[in-house]
């Protein structure tokens, strides 16, 4: 259930920037989930076709970029990508000496929109 | 025809703006508001209580209770005749920034130096909604294991101190501290850590004792 209120706040934005751009219907949105999160893209994608219902982005495709946090080892001087549940150690040289950062953001990246009017162009625009 | 429209926008700003506003309330009233956040059963109305007994009795405190329903938590805190606003999500499973700004119009912020706000518990939403306090307190406890920073690394990413309550427990309980610790130390490295035991008072006092530091520095800040 922790998704709910997420996925309210993706919506507001959506439908916000949709209004702006004076989209006549969201075809797909672009998310940044940070991995840290513990947000499921699952539930993100459950909730969203329920909130959509009767919005412009209704029926939108969900497209969700998993951001993963970044390790660093300060013994080898090595990074890399974590997902929860995290390891104590660094699985390049197996120091304990870690430090882990990001991977706790959420943002709408782009929107992909019809646009508002149907024949902007006239007959056989592009 | 399709049309690409980048937005790139935190998907909780709006949140972020209304936390803006409550920090500039509680700056302009000149006190130190500090978010309390657990998984449920912690021991975080238990925290609050056990540092009113201690916390020099000069100081003006007052809490926002956070729950999804009841008001049994802010019943146990009006027994202290501290003054205390009840929220009831009415189901969202964290406070956020626009809750509390309506709860404070129930206080009276210049006559306080401290507030905490009991969130919700639960150690996955919270950590994304800002509220506008200066500091965020984690309170994990001993029977809930000593894996959950590496479970929830968004909660303890965020936290300026943590409390590990139920440290009477310990010896009946397979809590590894070391691992606990090293769990916290690559995601905050220098955070704070609490043990104590809200039951056995034991540890309370050096929490209570970084907790009036924290506050004697904000009012430096604020007088300056």
């Amino acid at each position: 259930m922790h998704e709910l209120a997420i996925t309210q706040a993706i919506l507001s934005v959506v439908l916000e920037a949709a209004e702006a751009a004076g989209a006549r219907r969201v075809t797909a949105v672009g998310l940044t989930v940070g991995a840290l999160t513990s947000y499921v893209d699952d539930s993100i994608r459950f909730y969203f076709e329920l909130l959509s219902k009767g919005t412009l982005a209704e029926g939108a495709l969900l497209r969700i970029r998993r951001e993963p946090g970044e390790g660093r080892c300060q013994t080898c001087g090595g990074t890399f990508l974590v997902e929860p549940p995290l390891l104590p150690a660094c699985p390049l040289c197996g120091s304990f000496d870690i430090q882990i950062e990001g991977g706790n953001r959420c943002l709408v990246e782009c929107i992909e929109v019809e646009d508002g009017d149907l024949h902007p162009g006239g007959e056989g625009y592009p | 025809m399709a049309t690409y429209i980048p937005v790139v926008k935190a998907i909780l700003s709006a949140n972020d703006m209304a936390a803006a506003e409550n920090r500039t309330a509680f700056d302009a009233a000149g006190l130190l508001v500090v978010n309390l956040m657990s998984s449920p059963g912690a021991g975080k109305t238990s925290l609050i209580l056990a540092t009113l007994e201690r916390l020099s009795p000069s100081l003006r405190v007052g809490v926002i209770e956070g729950d999804i329903a009841s008001t049994i938590d802010a019943e146990r805190i009006a027994a202290r005749n501290v003054p205390v606003v009840q929220i009831n999500t009415g189901g969202a499973c964290h406070l956020d920034a626009p809750m509390v700004r309506s709860a404070l119009s129930h206080l009276s912020l210049p006559d306080l130096d401290l507030l905490f706000i009991e969130n919700v518990g639960n150690l996955i939403c919270p950590a994304e909604f800002d509220l506008g306090a200066h500091l965020r307190v984690v309170i994990a406890s001993v029977p809930e294991g000593h894996d959950k920073p590496y479970k929830y690394p968004g909660m303890f990413q965020k936290a300026d101190a943590v409390v590990l309550n139920k440290a009477d427990l310990m010896p009946y309980i397979d809590f590894d501290l070391s691992a606990f610790r090293h769990g916290l130390s690559i995601l905050r490295p220098g955070i704070p850590l609490f043990l104590l035991s809200c039951r056995t008072g034991q540890g309370v006092d050096e929490w209570v004792g970084w907790l009036t530091a924290q506050l004697e520095a904000r009012r430096g800040d604020h007088g300056r």
